[in-house]
């Protein structure tokens, strides 16, 4: 399994993302630099955190024209996987490879805190080694992290189970009715409490929360083991699905 | 001001001097070392170099007696920050700074180019930034301003630091009308580098070239470091805000990773950032350090805007900008360095031997005038007189009735609730190293690839300051100590930010004085240098100053495997008390909140046993004794006792407490009397019998208090209140308290 972290200038999780993949994960981890077309055959594109180019335009809005963006979606195109995190999702959504976009928070602040999530859906690349109904705990640090789509696009996504994590309740449940205050657990008023969506070829995903913050062991085990190394299910299920595949197509060579 | 900002040059006189600031005595040193009348050009660069912001020179004579050395010292004060040894070749370079006036006349801005200039300061040295801190004070929150003071400044602070990916992971903030004219903006960052990669902004190497490199310069900022940061406040203040600079994160990220490629390439041969005055200070400060003199062709600086005049580009405060020395052979090197960042690099200078700053424009000559004349300007001895002792009334304040009441006015009060409303803004997950995150006793961050655990934390209580400061400045220092120690670390380094009303005024010179001595003789008593710091005077409005503020920020090393923390763990653990209480009411949050008063003595401070105290719960943790430590400061045990409770992250469920009293002492001094040398620790019971034997053997007081468990919080039998009553209050009570009338 190898992983590509792209770096944009202005991107901030790139380097935390590459230590968990390469140094609590173990996996071969390359950087990927947003001026060069060359994805280095990596199995997954991670587009990190951060504010790419700036954002003062809108996010992820200059970084969707950037050489690697162009490789990034023929990578996507055949099959390969791209997962977005934060900045990352607001780019996705910029070049199109992710349906909606990512809007101003509800109380029009950044926010950074735990959030709760559940896992809706597991039969994917993305969230296979989670059981659905998991209540995650993962940080959100975000100013424009509020997702919103048209109606027909959630109802679609929700026939298909793209919508692969929600914001919740630290029960796992969520409140029924849209127009109620969901303040208590939707960090920033995000349509249907997504929190993370996938494309309809299913492999491209893009999250607001940040699993590469809820990963490390050896930073999670301070302060009276307060969180779980939750957001290393998302890593694990990637490399889970490609090894898998892989095993498939040896198997099929050989046969 | 009628100060011409364009093309004019108007002619050097006494008077346009005494406009610029400069007094009689300094015109006429200037004008005799000389031997003529200064150019313009020369007038402006002398005025900002002899600004009390660049040049220290109210504070210098005082300075000097703080303790710098020490084992593990890598770098005092001098340079653009401290550095001090963590071991594994590795040292922490960090700095706290002032950016009290622009924050007040432009909160968003001021205090976004606050942590943009201290973030500059640590990467300069080749450090990897990796947390900053705050410690704010603002006016009452009924006045006016307050608010929407405390909205710009966060806001600001937060999208810089953000933006840029550096953790905010802790800070402080305190509201006293005293800063209702004048509120303080004091940021630290902390980095990381190999002690043997250390950059130097010492210039070497006569002929070397000198790179500016960054963001072009333009017309904003100019005289901040004179006008603004080095004069009071009065009704024309707003008409100043020209004056304060604009950030741009993104540019700093770029440069703050050029500048630590050309670190890793062993390209440069001095970095220094461009802040307070600009071009001017940097280039004079860099060649001033190596001894030597420096040329430069202000015709190469890359500019913003067309028609810059030289005084215009000599004092601009545009940010993001640092200066580069390297040899000959290396300039294309570091250009393509820049490049790959998309920044701009220009050959703007070059160092000579004669010792003199020169500056040329279009072609002529505007500056020649000696380095040693702008960068050392003399130390003065500014008079020096104590105030006369303010009337203190002896009545005895009478008990509260109702406990329950008291606490819950203290939990909502804007001194003493949780400041999550704040914390909550900024990003203080990135860097993948947090430990212990805002809203601990102090903040701790692993470096990440190591088993290094940095701690730190900022502090300072002013009301004990304006009561005595000499006693004010020592707590600050012990306090800053207790809160690393409550985290389980051991104290390295100091970093001081002196904020302090007008220095011509001799009672401000004695306030400025007395807490020198406090900050020299705890420093002393706890072997601990001052690395770095910084002295922010002027902080005051048509004559009322601030509450004399020395705000320490104090660095650590854990030593115990994991940090401690501050929250109750688990129902049957005991509740002990370390360290002697006594009934000291006076100065206290309780007597300002119930009765009004903010009179009297600040708490008996007493180094030998605070060491005692910090001995006993380092070695405690050491053996893994303690489930929680909490440093007992403003609102006393009963305050203490909430956070422990209320603290808990969430995720984890929050205990109720139960604990008596002993007897002999006032309830009231009992449980919200603020004295110092205290800590409130739990321990599962079997380990009790060592904690005590442990205090015993430092001479340390031990008192077994109560037991975690249930849900209320049992204060003796005077206060009875549910946990989630008090944790929901404690919780929301800023933001209901910022939050009102936003958005006007």
């Amino acid at each position: 399994m190898k992983w590509g972290v792209v770096t944009f200038p202005g991107s901030n999780d790139d380097r935390d993302t590459a230590h968990v993949l390469r140094s609590v994960l173990g996996h071969e981890t390359v950087a990927l630099w947003h001026k060069s077309a060359d994805l280095q055959g990596v199995d997954c594109v991670v587009l990190p955190g951060g504010f790419s180019y700036g954002d003062y335009l809108r996010c992820g809005a200059i970084a969707r024209f950037s050489p690697i963006m162009g490789a990034v979606a023929r990578h996507a195109a055949g099959g390969g996987l791209v997962l977005g995190i934060c900045n990352g999702f607001q780019v996705l959504c910029e070049a199109g490879l992710l349906p909606g976009a990512l809007v101003r928070n509800r109380d029009l602040r950044f926010v950074c805190r735990d959030v709760t999530l559940r896992v809706e859906s597991i039969s994917n690349p993305f969230t296979n080694l989670a059981f659905a109904g998991d209540v995650w705990r993962i940080p959100v640090k975000h100013g424009e992290g509020c997702y919103v789509a048209d109606p027909a696009t959630l109802d679609e996504m929700e026939r298909e189970a793209r919508i692969l994590v929600r914001y919740c309740r630290p029960d796992g449940s969520r409140a029924r009715d849209e127009s109620a205050d969901r303040s208590d657990y939707n960090p920033n008023g995000s349509a249907r409490d997504v929190a993370g969506v996938m494309n309809a070829g299913r492999n491209v995903f893009g999250l607001m929360p940040h699993p590469e913050h809820a990963a490390d062991p050896a930073i999670l085990g301070a302060e009276g083991g307060r969180r779980r190394a939750d957001g290393m299910r998302i890593f694990q299920s990637i490399a889970h699905w490609v090894d898998q595949r892989r095993e498939q197509a040896s198997a099929g060579s050989m046969r | 001001m009628g100060r011409p900002t364009t093309s004019e040059r108007p002619p050097v006189t006494p008077e346009l001097a005494r406009e610029h600031g400069l007094t009689a005595e300094e015109w006429e040193r200037l004008c005799a070392r000389l031997g003529r009348v200064p150019t313009y050009e020369e007038l402006g660069v002398a005025t900002v170099m002899w600004s009390e912001h660049c040049s220290y020179k109210s504070s210098r004579f005082h300075l000097r007696r703080l303790p710098t050395t020490g084992d593990r010292v890598v770098q005092g004060p001098g340079e653009n920050a401290g550095a001090v040894s963590i071991g594994g070749g590795l040292a922490v370079v960090f700095k706290i700074e002032s950016h009290n006036h622009p924050s007040y006349i432009e909160p968003y801005q001021g205090a976004a180019t606050g942590v943009g200039g201290i973030l500059r300061d640590i990467f300069t040295m080749g450090a990897r930034p990796i947390a900053s801190l705050n410690s704010l004070r603002f006016g009452d929150p009924s006045h006016p301003k307050t608010r929407g003071l405390v909205r710009g400044v966060v806001a600001g602070i937060g999208g810089y630091g953000n933006s840029i990916g550096v953790p905010t992971v802790g800070g402080e903030v305190y509201f006293d009308h005293g800063y209702d004219g004048n509120c303080l903006v004091n940021a630290f960052t902390l980095g990381v580098v190999e002690e043997s990669r250390l950059m130097l902004a010492k210039a070497s190497g006569v002929g070397n070239p000198v790179l500016l490199i960054g963001s072009r310069t333009g017309r904003d900022g100019i005289h901040g470091a004179s006008l603004l940061a080095s004069a009071e406040f009065d009704a024309t203040s707003e008409e100043k805000r020209p004056t304060v600079q604009v950030g741009d994160p993104f540019t700093e990220k770029l440069l703050l990773e050029a500048t630590l490629e050309i670190q890793a390439a062993d390209l440069a041969v001095a970095v220094q950032d461009l802040g307070a005055a600009g071009l001017t200070s940097s280039s004079v400060e860099m060649a001033s350090r190596g001894g030597l003199g420096i040329e430069l062709d202000l015709d190469q600086v890359p500019l913003r805007e067309t028609g810059m005049t030289a005084y215009e580009i000599m004092l601009s405060e545009s940010q993001e900008r640092m200066l580069v020395v390297c040899e000959p052979a290396r300039v294309a090197e570091i250009q393509e360095v820049c490049r790959k960042w998309d920044l701009e690099a220009a050959v703007v200078g070059r160092l000579t031997d004669d010792g003199t700053y020169r500056v040329r424009h279009h072609g002529a000559e505007v500056i020649a005038v000696p380095v040693d004349l702008l960068a050392d300007p003399p130390a003065l001895e500014r008079p020096v007189a104590e105030p006369a002792d303010a009337e203190v009334a002896s009545e005895v304040l009478p008990e509260p009735g109702d406990y329950d009441e008291v606490l819950r006015r203290l939990v909502a009060s804007p001194n003493l609730c949780s400041r999550q409303w704040i914390w909550d803004q900024y990003d203080h997950f990135v860097g993948g190293g947090t430990l212990v995150h805002p809203g601990g006793d102090a903040a701790v961050v692993q470096v990440v690839g190591t088993d290094l655990k940095v701690a730190m934390t900022v502090d300072c209580n002013s009301r004990y300051c304006l009561l005595d400061p000499y006693v004010g400045a020592s707590i600050a220092i012990c306090e800053a100590a207790r809160n690393l120690v409550a985290s389980g670390a051991e104290p390295i380094g100091v970093s001081d930010c002196l904020n302090f009303g007008n220095p011509e005024r001799p009672e401000i010179m004695w306030q400025f004085e007395q807490a020198v001595n406090g900050i020299r003789d705890a420093c002393v008593a706890f072997r601990l240098p001052v690395v770095s710091g910084n002295v922010s005077f002027y902080n005051e409005t048509e004559g009322r100053a601030i509450p004399p503020t020395p705000t320490i920020a104090m660095v650590g090393l854990v030593r115990a495997p994991q940090p401690l923390t501050s929250w109750f763990k688990s129902a049957g653990h005991e509740i002990w008390l370390l360290g002697s209480s006594r009934e000291e009411i006076a100065g206290s949050e309780f007597a300002a909140i119930v009765h009004g008063r903010r009179d009297g003595a600040p708490p008996w401070v007493d180094f030998r046993a605070e060491q005692a105290l910090h001995q006993v719960v380092l070695g405690a943790a050491d053996r893994s004794l303690l489930a929680s430590c909490h440093d007992v400061s403003e609102g006393g045990l009963a305050m203490a006792m909430v956070e422990a409770c209320c603290s808990v992250p969430d995720g984890l469920s929050m205990q109720g407490a139960r604990i008596r009293l002993a007897e002999g002492m006032r309830p009231d001094a009992w449980l919200f009397g603020e004295s110092q040398g205290r800590m409130l620790v739990s321990v599962p019971r079997e380990s009790s019998s060592a904690l005590r034997d442990l205090a015993a053997g430092h001479g340390v007081p031990a008192m077994h208090l109560g037991e975690v468990g249930g849900s209320t919080l049992e204060l003796d039998d005077l206060v009875s209140i549910p946990v989630a009553d008090l944790a929901a209050t404690w919780r929301g009570a800023f933001g209901r308290m910022v939050d009102a009338g936003a958005r006007t």
